[in-house]
């Protein structure tokens, strides 16, 4: 979220849920939302079937949205920032631009005209392979429109280049002042249920909760009060992100690892990275409600309680906090998280002494001002969106209203780079990946749902009937899909879904982990790993035996 | 139609969406749950996972038991005492002769604001490293 915290000052959501349907323009790009985020994605087909919103599809997929797309731009696979320069220098060329805007409300436009000044759409139409009419169409209806808003999620952060796909979008939206109402923003959609809330709460190696920087040092003497330590024990110096983390255990510096509730054996990029760091760190422990591939490498496995066994609370992609709340008492000997890890805080000697989940949230509340005004009581009716700063606020729909987090949006100058790894003749094609409507990233959890499983059984990869032609593989057929770092065989889905060129595969299924062949090549800012680019090549083959039913 | 022991609303633990659900519990079982027409956030809808997915709570391979893996490599059964002493005893060992930067922690998308914030402290206050991250970035 290290693009839109640059730009406006906060990485989350502008918008709601709720007023999605007063846009009068949806632009969605690098989220295929009907899978992922499926009720949500109903307001958008709300938005543009009873209020007759015009919806822009920026996704070289020909995913179900496009159905209802007024729009549909099938960008080459990682060039997104050469078309939203593009755009941009539509918006300027054309003079759509919200002047009073830019001059009151932003800095930073000189600096993204110049940068913007070459990405004529008919250079962009080179990269992108749009034709410039299009692409021209598309920023007058976004800027014209009274309401625009534009909704992203991992399709547009998974690149090298994801901060600034974030920063070019977001100055559209600057450029044209479609922020701080309802029905405009910046909305990134969020995966798995609380990232949001993981990243809120202090999960990110930079920022205590509340996004307050471990480099600063009042944030580093208000959390030693508000934890009763010392200040020097609080390290000023951020830490390593999970990619580090796992060159870290190969070069020697990180001989520990704690997980909760995580299986980066199937969810990072390149797995067999992951795989040979783990088998060599000192001493792995682990808390999951599962095993799976990751514990089986651990030392302690330390068995959880799921979310119908525990209270607490989630934060949803439009920042509203709600409650969760047990139904169940948890199977045998597991045990809640917090319990878990209250255990091993006070073993290491301290004092820790939480009652219950209420307890810990009224301690994180007075530490984190986006939750400050929150509690228990006032969640229980339909939760609050943050900030919610003191007990008598309503909570914030709409950011940016009037003024952005950081006083004025920064519009900033991105420039088109290549994805990392680009295709040639012996890997000729650009495989993508991404999740589908079933199931729900490693599928430990859907997975064990039968009749999730029965809907959507088998690991496939979407390939265009011409590309299918000319490599003689029919529908159904068994395929090798093979990068510089590894293979995988599994069964060909032949569909126009797949643009010429492209291969589209999903990262649920343990059996084919598609992480085998990704890049762990990461943006330099937000180190996301490049999930959705890399370079393969595909080859009919026999259907392997351990995969026969 | 069954007579349920219970209702419970809370939250579906799929997607960022957050759709508010009802759990209707039977004998100790989740065996129907509806969508929540009172809020912003689904009113009444919710999508397959949301609505079907939940068998995996009553999995028979969930974890139930604390478990240490011997010399031989095979997980054995322990209980909370041992694996959790374990665990503190072998983390400040590390700490101790390798510095609180040696230690990493993962965080979790699917575990609750509560556990997260834990799990931060545990790393900033108790270890005293800011190596704590999770594994999904958006
Ligand atoms: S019901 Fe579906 S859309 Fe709603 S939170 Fe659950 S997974 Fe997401």
């Amino acid at each position: 979220m290290a693009g839109l915290a640059a730009t406006v000052g906060s990485g989350a959501m502008t918008n709601s849920i709720k007023d999605i349907v007063e846009a009068d323009v949806l632009l969605v790009t690098g989220s295929n939302t009907t899978e992922a985020h499926p009720v949500l994605s109903l307001q958008m087909k709300r938005a543009v079937r009873e209020r007759g919103a015009r919806l822009i599809l920026i996704d070289p997929r020909r995913i179900e949205l496009a159905d209802f797309a007024y729009l549909h731009l099938r960008q080459k696979p990682g060039t997104d920032v050469a078309l939203f320069n593009a755009m941009a220098h539509a918006i300027i060329a054309h003079d759509w631009v919200n002047e009073r805007f830019v001059r009151e409300c932003t800095e930073g436009f000189e600096a993204v005209k110049t940068a913007v000044a070459d990405w004529t759409p008919e250079r962009a139409a080179i990269v992108t392979g749009l034709p410039p009419s299009k692409i021209v169409a598309a920023a007058r209806m976004y800027a014209m429109a009274k309401n625009s808003a534009i909704f992203w999620a991992m399709g547009i952060t998974q690149y090298t280049t994801g901060t600034d796909n974030v920063k070019a979008l977001s100055n559209l939206a600057l450029l044209t002042g479609q922020i701080g109402r309802p029905g405009t923003g910046l909305n990134p959609l969020r995966g798995q249920n609380n990232v949001q809330g993981a990243c809120d709460l202090g999960g990110l190696v930079n920022v205590f909760p509340g996004y307050q920087k471990v480099a600063d040092e009042a944030a580093r003497r208000k959390f030693a009060a508000g934890w009763g330590v010392p200040y020097e024990s609080l390290s000023p110096v951020p830490g390593l992100t999970v990619t580090e983390m796992m060159n870290g255990v190969v070069d020697g510096r990180i001989k520990g690892m704690y997980i909760m509730g995580e299986n980066p054996m199937l969810s990072d990029p390149n797995l067999n990275h992951v795989r040979h760091a783990l088998s060599q760190i000192e001493f792995l422990a682990l808390q999951d409600i599962f095993m799976n591939e990751t514990a089986e490498m651990a030392h302690v496995i330390l068995p959880a309680a799921s979310f119908a066994e525990k209270s607490g609370t989630f934060t949803n992609t439009e920042r509203r906090v709600q409650l969760v709340r047990p139904v169940l008492s948890a199977p045998g000997e597991a045990r809640p998280d917090w319990q878990i890890i209250t255990e091993i805080a006070n073993r290491m000697g301290h004092d820790w002494s939480y009652d219950s989940p209420e307890d810990i949230f009224t301690e994180m509340a007075a530490l984190t001002p986006q939750y400050a005004g929150m509690s228990y009581e006032r969640l229980a009716p339909g939760g609050l969106q943050w900030p919610c700063p003191t007990p008598d606020h309503p909570g914030t729909p709409v950011l940016h209203v009037g003024q952005f987090a950081r006083g004025k949006g920064l519009l900033i100058p991105v420039d088109y780079k290549p994805p990392m790894e680009v295709t040639d003749g012996e890997y000729p094609f650009i495989l993508s990946t991404g999740r589908i409507l079933f199931h729900w990233h490693g599928g430990t959890m859907s997975r064990r749902s039968p009749g999730l499983e029965a809907i959507a059984p088998a690991a496939e990869v979407e390939i265009n009937p011409a590309d299918a032609a000319a490599y003689g593989i029919g529908d159904g057929d068994w395929v090798r899909v093979a990068s510089r770092r590894g293979q995988v065989v599994t069964e060909a889905k032949v569909t126009e879904r797949s643009p010429v060129g492209t291969v589209f595969m999903t990262f649920h299924y343990a059996e084919v982990a598609v992480n085998l062949l990704t890049i762990d090549a990461v943006d330099p800012t937000a180190k996301i790993p490049e999930y959705k680019v890399c370079a393969v090549k595909i080859e009919k083959v026999e259907q392997p035996e351990e995969l026969a039913v | 139609m069954i007579q349920a022991d219970r209702v419970v609303t809370s939250t579906c633990p799929y997607c960022g969406v957050g759709c508010q659900v009802d759990l209707y519990v039977k004998q100790e079982m989740i065996y129907r749950v509806d969508g929540r027409f009172d809020n912003d956030v689904n009113r009444g809808a919710l999508c397959v996972k949301g609505r079907f997915g939940y068998d995996y709570v009553h999995a028979p391979d969930r974890l139930t038991t604390p478990l240490i893996k011997d010399g031989d490599g095979r997980f054995q059964p322990a209980g909370w005492a041992e694996a959790l002493d374990l665990v503190a005893d072998r983390l400040l060992a590390i700490r101790d002769q390798y510095g609180p930067d040696s230690i990493a922690i993962l965080t979790s998308a699917k575990c609750t604001n509560e556990e997260n914030y834990l799990l931060q402290k545990l790393a900033r206050a108790v270890i005293g490293t800011n190596n704590v991250d999770h594994c999904a970035r958006l």
